[in-house]
Formats: C-alpha cells, structure tokens, sequence
C-alpha cells in the first residue's frame, strides 16, 4: 500500500520539457536564441520562482508558459494540458499579472476589473460580486471609482493582481511582481500573496531579479543566457556553496585578486568592483587574509551564503539589485 | 465568436470616446479648420464642374471632410493597439479564453463606432453650411458614413497590428492614408483631374464613400463618379474585404 501511495503522483500544475526558443531575425537584428533546452516541473500548491538577470530568457518562459507564445521545440504541459494546442482550454484556468501594466490608465479600477470579467465569461450579479470581494480583499474599495493611471505604483500592482484572480484561477503567473515597487509596496505585495495561498490551493509561478522575492519561493530555477544554471529550494541552492562568503573591499581589486591568488591559490571572483571568496571556516581565514595585505584592503565582510551569492557562483554574474 | 467580450471591448472604446476630450477635438477640430478655411479660400474662386444652383466648393468639399474626420478617429483609435499590445490593456486580451476574431471585431467596431459619431458632431453642421437634404437623404448619409467608419477603421487595424512603433503608422499615414484621402474626389472632382489620377479615384475604394455623402447631402448638386446604389455596393464589399483582412492578420499562430 505504501508504495502504491507513493506512485500515485499529481498531476504536475507546469511540466516542461526540452524547450528551446529562437526569437527569428528582423530588420538586421540576427535571430536570437533566447532558451535553450530547460526543463522544470511545478508541483500544484507550490510557489515556485524564476530567477535570472534580466535578458536571460525568463520573460520568454514566461511568456510561453502564459500562452502568449507557442512553445517550440519542446514539450509544455499546463494543468496538464498541452501549451501548444490546448491553450484555450489553458486560458480560462490561469491568471496572468504582467510586469507591464495592463490596466487601461483612463478607466477606473472597477471599470478595469469589469471588463476583465467579462473577457472571462463573467457577467452580472456574480460579476458584481466577485468584484466587490476582490477589490475588499485588497483594500480597493475605496479606489473602485479613481481611474487606475491616478493609483500609485503598489495600488495599481494590486490591481492587477485583483484583475488576475478575479476568475479564481487555479495558477497564477507573475512577471517581476515588485519590480518598481518601494519597499513597502513589496512587502505589501508579498503579504497578499501569502494570504492567497493559506486561504485556497493556488499554484504560484513568478519570474524575478530580486533576491528578496526569491527568498520566498518554495523552490527556484536559476536562468542565465537561456539555461538553467541550478535548481532547488533556497536551501538546497545556498548549501550548493559548502562556506562562508568572504567580500573584499579594495582600492584596487585587480591587483588584490592577482596576489591573492599568488599567495593562496585560490581565485577570488570579481564582483561588481568587490572580490568574492568562498571558504569554509572564513572566520580563520580572514585574520590571514587582512596580515598579507595590509594596504590593499579597505573592509573585509564574512556572511552565511545568500541567493545572490549562489547566483554569482553558477553563473559568475553580479546580480543588480 | 464570444459576443460578450466583443460587446466589453466595444464599450471600452467609447469610454474612451466620451473620456479623452482632447482626443475629440483632435480628431473633429483640424478638418473643419481645413473645410473652412481652404472652402471659404477656394469657394469664390473655383467653378465646381456640373454645380447647380449655385452649390460652391463649401458644399462641395463637406463630404470630403466628413471622410477626413472618420479617417482621423480610426486613425486615433487603432494606433493604440501598437502600444496597447506590448504594455497595456491588450496583453491580457490576448491571454484571456477569447477567440482572436471577438478581439478584432470588437476593436474594429468600436473604433468604427467612435469614428461614426464624430462624422455626426460634424453632419450637424450641414444645414448650417448650405446643404438641403431631405431626411431620407440622411438615412442614406449615415449608412455611407457607418460602412466608411468600418472600411477605414478596418484599414487602420491591419495596418496598426503589423508595425511596431507608431511613429512607423505615423509614416504609413502620411504616405498612404492622407494621399488615399486626398485621391478620392474629397478635395477637387475626378471629372477635371488628368486621366492617370481619375483613374486612381475609380480604383480608391475611398472615393466612393466621398461619393455617396456627396449625392445624399446635396443631391443633384454635382455630377457623381458613379450611382448611390454602386457606392453603397462598393462600401459594402471594402468593409468586407478589410474586416476580413483584419481578423487573417490577427489570427493565432499555428
């Protein structure tokens, strides 16, 4: 019986496969291939995220995944369903919140939320309803008359997320939910999401360049020029690094790193002007480090590793926060 | 077809309408400016061929600029789509269970619609401006001015959907959207234009909707390019055929 309980496996909420893109060439522009072969599946419930420097072929997945683009090649499985043919089945059961807005600025918030549900089959007494709960959800209310382009940054993200629910969809996908948004506002967002979840079974899928968001992802795929650099949860991914992170200050790192690893054969890396090193027991490491060089180094930093450090050792990129 | 999402983006584009006064007059101020200052120029000085009683180039070009103004809203109201798709309101129509023709039908007849009521701001002014058509004659005007809405509306869409800038629809329309208005009988008659340009009037489906408002609004004023019941017809089938392209255009990928 145990067995049999352990093959019974659900239905994964995304499964992809193998997938590639190729943006093709125009007016000059070369083709560009803009994914190659990634793989990753998405348990139903779990809130899963995207991570990658922008350029890195995120949005593209995104995209794909939202049936904006047909995928080819590759294999992409929606709720099951297969992207490439199926997408209108698809369509009626995910909710799609755009890094772009796509409120209309000159209609208010309950007009915006009005047309939405009728794009989605909704209509009258229910309509009326679902959108009265939403926009008291997420504190709207108040704005339902006050056209969105009149809202602040976080306000409107609320209201596409609002938008994007409004169907009750069993997945959600976001594209950089709190690019743009104070900290506050991100907060704030984060709070609505974690809310979401504990009150329905809801599947999460959303691309990111913030370590913060990241953090708060059950688990992630780490996406670099169109590839998957790592996978797991935030703690499998920061265990990958067996260390301390050690961040140098100098007023001339090139040279610091060249005797650095003269003195100690290690190769630091150079990140963002400040070099990089990981090492078990950094604590002992460090007094060796500053005795050696005593003009080069301006500070010395030890940490435990954080998503950013893991990025910049699969992908040998600083991220930008 | 999903009759309620073409009924909600039908509704958008009049919330527009009635929401972006600027857009309003925009779209309705230049050309009566132009009717009236390039008809009050010309009016003494040009001898409409065929004119009757006493009709002038005010009467004459009034058609003209009534086409202007559906040209200048559909122009207006389809441009957005080249914004609206990459950031705004219309990537999350694409995404949304709607099939493609409920998209382009209700765009197309919004802004069709919108055009239509700005051509009637307009038509108010006919009697002020010396037409005398019989209430029957306007039937027949806003029948001519709702299928020439829908034609370039439709031209408007097929256009906006395959660029990517607007600054190119600004370009396109300069160079074929204004010479298509200018070559449709709206300015001065086909009867004295040279032979190569009359034949570039018959073949301008625009010159037909010039045509027709001309013939219901001062009727047996001018000598007309071809019979009401041939302009109508011709309307008929230009809607068609850009509606049609429109909705191949905007069709999914396979």
């Amino acid at each position: 019986m145990e067995r049999l309980g352990q093959e019974i496996k659900l239905t994964p909420a995304i499964s992809v496969s193998r997938l590639s893109h190729t943006y093709p060439a125009k007016n000059k522009r070369p083709a560009r291939r803009a994914l190659r072969d990634v793989s990753l599946e998405v348990a139903p419930g779990e809130t899963f995220g995207l991570l990658g420097p922008n350029g890195g072929g995120k949005s593209t997945l995104f995209k794909i995944l939202s049936t904006f683009f047909k995928p080819s090649p590759g294999l992409v499985q929606v709720l099951g369903l297969d992207a490439a043919h199926d997408a209108a089945q698809i369509r009626p059961r995910i909710g799609v919140v755009f890094q772009n807005p796509s409120l209309d600025a000159k209609l208010t918030v309950s007009e915006n939320m009005t047309h939405q549900g009728h794009l989605y089959g909704l209509r009258g007494k229910l309509l009326l309803q679902r959108i009265a709960s939403m926009l008291e959800r997420y504190g709207l209310s108040d704005r339902r008359d006050e056209p969105t382009g009149t809202l602040s940054g976080g306000l409107r993200r609320r209201v596409e997320l609002a938008k994007g629910l409004l169907h009750d969809p069993e997945l959600i996908l976001l594209d950089e939910p709190s690019t743009g948004l104070d900290p506050g506002a991100r907060r704030d967002l984060w709070d609505h999401l974690r809310e979401l979840k504990s009150s329905r079974r809801i599947t999460l899928l959303l691309t990111t360049h913030l370590m913060e968001d990241a953090e708060n992802c059950d688990r992630l795929l780490l996406i670099n020029e169109g590839k998957t650099a790592a996978s797991g949860s935030p703690r499998e991914l920061k265990a990958r690094i067996g260390g301390d992170v050690i961040a140098i200050e100098s007023a001339n790192p090139l040279e610091l790193q060249k005797a650095i690893k003269e003195r100690f054969d290690i190769e630091p890396a150079l990140v963002d002007g400040s070099l990089r090193i990981e090492r078990e027991r950094g604590h002992a490491f460090i007094p060796q480090l500053v005795e050696s060089f005593p003009g080069l180094i301006k500070s010395v930093n030890l940490s435990q590793p954080t998503l950013e450090d893991v990025f910049v050792h699969v992908t040998g990129l600083g991220v930008r926060l | 077809m999903n009759c309620l999402a073409v009924y909600t983006l039908w509704k958008r584009e009049l919330r527009h309408f009635y929401r972006d006064r600027a857009r309003i007059i925009g779209a309705l101020a230049p050309p009566i400016v132009f009717w009236f200052l390039i008809g009050s120029g010309l009016g003494k000085s040009f001898q409409m061929p065929g004119a009757a009683g006493g009709a002038g180039f005010l009467q004459y070009f009034f058609s003209g600029t009534l086409v202007l103004i559906v040209l200048f809203t559909s122009v207006f109201s389809t441009i957005s789509i080249i914004e609206d798709r990459r950031e705004g309101f219309l990537q999350s129509v694409l995404v949304a269970p709607i099939p493609r023709l409920s998209l382009v039908l209700g765009k197309i007849m919004g802004a069709s619609t919108v055009g239509f009521l700005q051509g009637l701001c307009f038509l108010i002014l006919a009697p002020a401006a010396g037409l005398r058509a019989a209430p029957g004659d306007y039937a027949v005007t806003l029948a001519a001015l709702a299928l020439c809405s829908l034609g370039l509306t439709g031209i408007g869409f097929c256009i906006a959907w395959k660029l990517d800038s607007t600054q190119g629809f600004h370009a396109v329309m300069n160079l074929f959207l204004i010479p298509m208005w200018m070559l449709s009988g709206a300015l001065f008659p086909a009867a004295t234009a040279p032979a190569w340009l009359r034949l570039i009037i018959r073949l301008n489906p625009v010159s037909y909707a010039v045509c027709a408002l001309q013939q219901a609004l001062s009727p047996g004023a001018f000598r007309p390019m071809a019979s009401l019941k041939l302009c109508l017809l011709v309307l008929v089938l230009f809607a068609a055929a850009v509606c049609a392209a429109s909705c191949w255009i905007a069709r999914e990928a396979e």
